[in-house]
């Protein structure tokens, strides 16, 4: 008798199988879901195939000389992106050297030194930075950062030009020569990207764990010295990506950019000299007056614009995301 | 141990909050004891560092070398400032603090710089527009009889604003339920797929807007036969709201508490409706903060724009036929004209645009300002 309850209560002991019945309607909404989300993958893939199909006959007429060709004249049937390419490149670089150090030293002084109760506010207006639509850096940049940079222009062109040869400018010492160039425009770029490194590294620098911090002040560091060996090192997977994605989001800027330069054709590495040129400014300032081939030549250039910048992007995510800072953020 | 060693640690463990010890707290009360803070040595030495950087700098510069420009000089003051703040420093104390102060004297002079551009811009273009603005006639009439040598109480923005609110209310219709949808998706259902479009998604922030533009171009308008409208160029600001709705919207999903969820199941609700009135509602604040943030960041968007909208100078209310102005456009054509008129009025234009651009932010942000608190940390 007593045996048969043992058994019987063994029986029972086991586990039960747990299994929550799916019903349709979940699994409607769950299809709704993926669809959403993996229509970020459609688009994607969209947006390359169809600047691929337009770009296709631009592409098939040059062939491989798209990329070595430098003037841009569709109607003629000669064009390529060998200057307008490197030319953006070095734009987004100058922004690069400008707005690092003081999109870092901001973001230190945001997640370290800032008073606790003006910090919020700060952040807010970091972010506030990066919602001032482009347009307006541009006019901003036109017509009230043009004319203040002449002077330091004229004076890194006659005290510098000589050693470094990439500051000279030689097309003589006139106003004009100074402006619309390589570095004005950079400095307005770099202005629109130092938001973007800003939030993003005093994201990853004030999720440095709170002992850490403390065994640094423990050990006698003072501030800066904790800082530099705790925050900057806990952060700096973060900080490298945010630096790339600035990079990316500099590539891609147009409508500052087309305001404020004169477009020029040629390799324009001397930055401080009239004439500077991007994909994305050509694109917005060439496609009106645009034929067939000229619209074609215009979405091939956008392709190489549109792979370039998505491969710096996703390496900076993937960055931001495999750094030790970005794993507790993932998920 | 230096004495900043001890001030800044002390500062720390204050400012943010930490809990005095209480073991012995309830026999005696407790004096506050300071450690540091301003000093008249600091102080004075901060004031002098100030002073005869500029004194130095406008003996170089206005005298002894062939130097003019505001912005230069303050650069080279700037940077005298700190060298001899060091300098000064280092007379007095030793070399870890002089270096921690001349730190925090650099951190807090990036913060105000950014924090003047910030200023500088909104004042600027402010002013500027104020000339074409202060007449109500920009506001109430369109550009089809201006001409580029009308005097500013003639002409105005009116089709633009009508433009920017269509384009951005249909960008909105459209951008909402995909970007909040993909959002549901990464929290709720997650997995390895999910990291990806996480990923794709953090990608696709920073989509440069001129493809935006030309994808929407070379999809509607040149494949399907679509009319440059309104309606392209809301298609293109989805392109480019979507995935900023998306991550923020995911972020406040997130904060929602598991024991809601948990709660839920257990009364017996599938997923979807643990979603649909457990999630979202508590989530209904972020979310809302989420769309307003993407809209203060699609209202400004040019070349996306430019590119699927074409222009008009009359009021056109129909976004799904003909052209249509919005207000970036409209900045865009007038600032480049040579007459100062129509410079004018590009830059009220940018005003208002700007004024756009803070209520929805600041909207997001009152709104928002307890969750982003628990999510920021």
């Amino acid at each position: 008798m007593a045996e048969a309850v043992l058994a019987a209560d063994a029986e029972e002991d086991r586990p039960r199988r747990i299994d929550a019945p799916v019903t349709l309607p979940d699994k409607f909404f769950r299809a709704g879901l993926r669809v959403a989300g993996l229509s970020v993958f459609a688009l994607m893939g969209l947006i390359a195939l169809f600047l691929l199909l337009r770009g296709f006959q631009a592409l098939r007429f040059t062939g491989w000389s798209f990329f070595t060709q430098s003037a841009w004249k569709p109607q003629g049937g000669v064009f390529g992106i060998a200057a307008v390419l490197p030319n953006g490149i070095l734009i987004a670089l100058v922004a690069l050297i400008i707005a690092v150090p003081v999109a870092l030293t901001t973001a230190v002084f945001i997640s370290e030194y800032a008073p606790l109760r003006i910090r919020a506010t700060l952040v807010s207006l970091i972010d506030l930075m990066a919602a001032i639509p482009s347009i307006v850096y541009g006019l901003w940049g036109f017509y009230f950062l043009q004319p203040l940079m002449v002077g330091p222009s004229r004076w890194l062109s006659n005290h510098l030009g000589g050693v470094l040869p990439f500051l000279k400018v030689r097309t003589g010492d006139i106003g004009t020569s100074y402006t619309s160039s390589t570095f004005i425009v950079g400095t307005v770029v770099s202005l629109m990207i130092i938001p973007i490194i800003t939030s993003l590294s005093r994201e990853v620098m004030s999720q440095t764990p709170r002992g850490e911090r403390e065994g640094a002040y423990a050990l006698g560091s003072t501030r800066w010295g904790m800082v530099r060996s705790v925050v900057l090192p806990y952060a700096r997977g973060g900080i490298v990506g945010a630096v790339m994605l600035g990079f990316g989001r500099a590539m891609g800027e147009t409508i500052a950019i087309a305001m404020i330069i004169s477009p020029s054709f040629s390799l324009a590495w001397h930055v401080l000299e009239n004439g500077a040129n991007s994909i994305s400014a050509l694109i917005i300032l060439r496609f009106g007056e645009s034929d067939s081939l000229g619209l074609s030549a215009l979405m091939a250039a956008g392709l190489v614009l549109f792979l370039l910048t998505f491969a710096v992007n996703l390496a900076a995510s993937v960055i931001i995301n495999r750094s030790r800072s970005g794993a507790s953020t993932a998920d | 141990m230096s004495q900043a060693t001890t001030k800044t640690a002390a500062d720390d463990a204050l400012a943010e909050g930490e809990p005095e010890p209480t073991t012995e707290a309830a026999e005696r009360p407790e004096v506050r004891l300071r450690l540091g803070g301003t000093t008249a040595p600091g102080v004075f030495s901060f004031l002098g560092a100030a002073a005869g950087a500029f004194a130095l700098c406008w003996l170089l510069y206005e005298r002894l070398l062939p130097l003019s420009g505001a912005l230069g000089f303050w650069l080279s003051w700037f940077v005298v400032f700190n060298g001899l703040y060091l300098l000064i420093g280092r007379t007095q104390w030793d070399s870890r603090t002089a270096r921690e102060n001349a730190v925090r004297a650099l951190a807090v002079s990036a913060g105000v710089v950014v924090v003047a551009l910030i200023a500088d811009q909104v004042g600027f273009v402010s002013v500027r527009g104020w000339a074409a603005a202060r007449h109500l006639t920009f506001f109430t009439q369109d550009m089809e009889h201006t001409g580029p040598l009308s005097p500013l109480t003639s002409g105005g923005a009116l089709a633009a604003i009508v433009g920017t609110l269509e384009q951005l209310g249909l960008a909105t219709l459209f951008s909402v339920p995909l970007g909040i949808g993909a959002a549901v998706y990464l929290a709720e259902i997650g997995g390895r797929t999910a990291k990806a479009v996480r990923t794709l998604i953090e990608a696709m922030t920073a989509l440069p807007s001129i493809v935006a533009g030309l994808f929407i171009l070379g999809v509607a308008i040149l494949t399907l036969g679509l009319q440059k409208s309104g309606f392209a160029a809301s298609l293109a600001l989805t392109v480019m709201m979507m995935p900023i709705v998306t991550r923020a919207a995911e972020v406040v999903i997130r904060l929602v508490p598991g024991t809601l969820r948990e709660a839920s199941y257990a009364l017996g609700s599938s997923h979807w409706r643990t979603v649909w009135n457990v999630v979202l509602p508590t989530a209904r604040r972020g979310l809302v903060t989420a769309v307003v943030l993407g809209m203060a960041r699609g209202v400004g968007e040019t070349s996306p724009v430019l590119l699927t909208s074409g222009f008009t100078s009359h009021l056109n209310l129909n976004p799904f036929h003909d052209h249509q102005v919005s207000l970036p456009v409209y900045i865009w054509n007038y600032v480049r004209m040579p007459t100062p008129n129509m410079v004018a009025r590009g830059f009220a234009a940018a005003m208002t645009l700007m004024i756009i651009v803070l209520v929805l932010f600041v909207t997001a942000r009152t709104l928002g300002g307890r969750a982003d608190k628990e999510g920021s940390r």
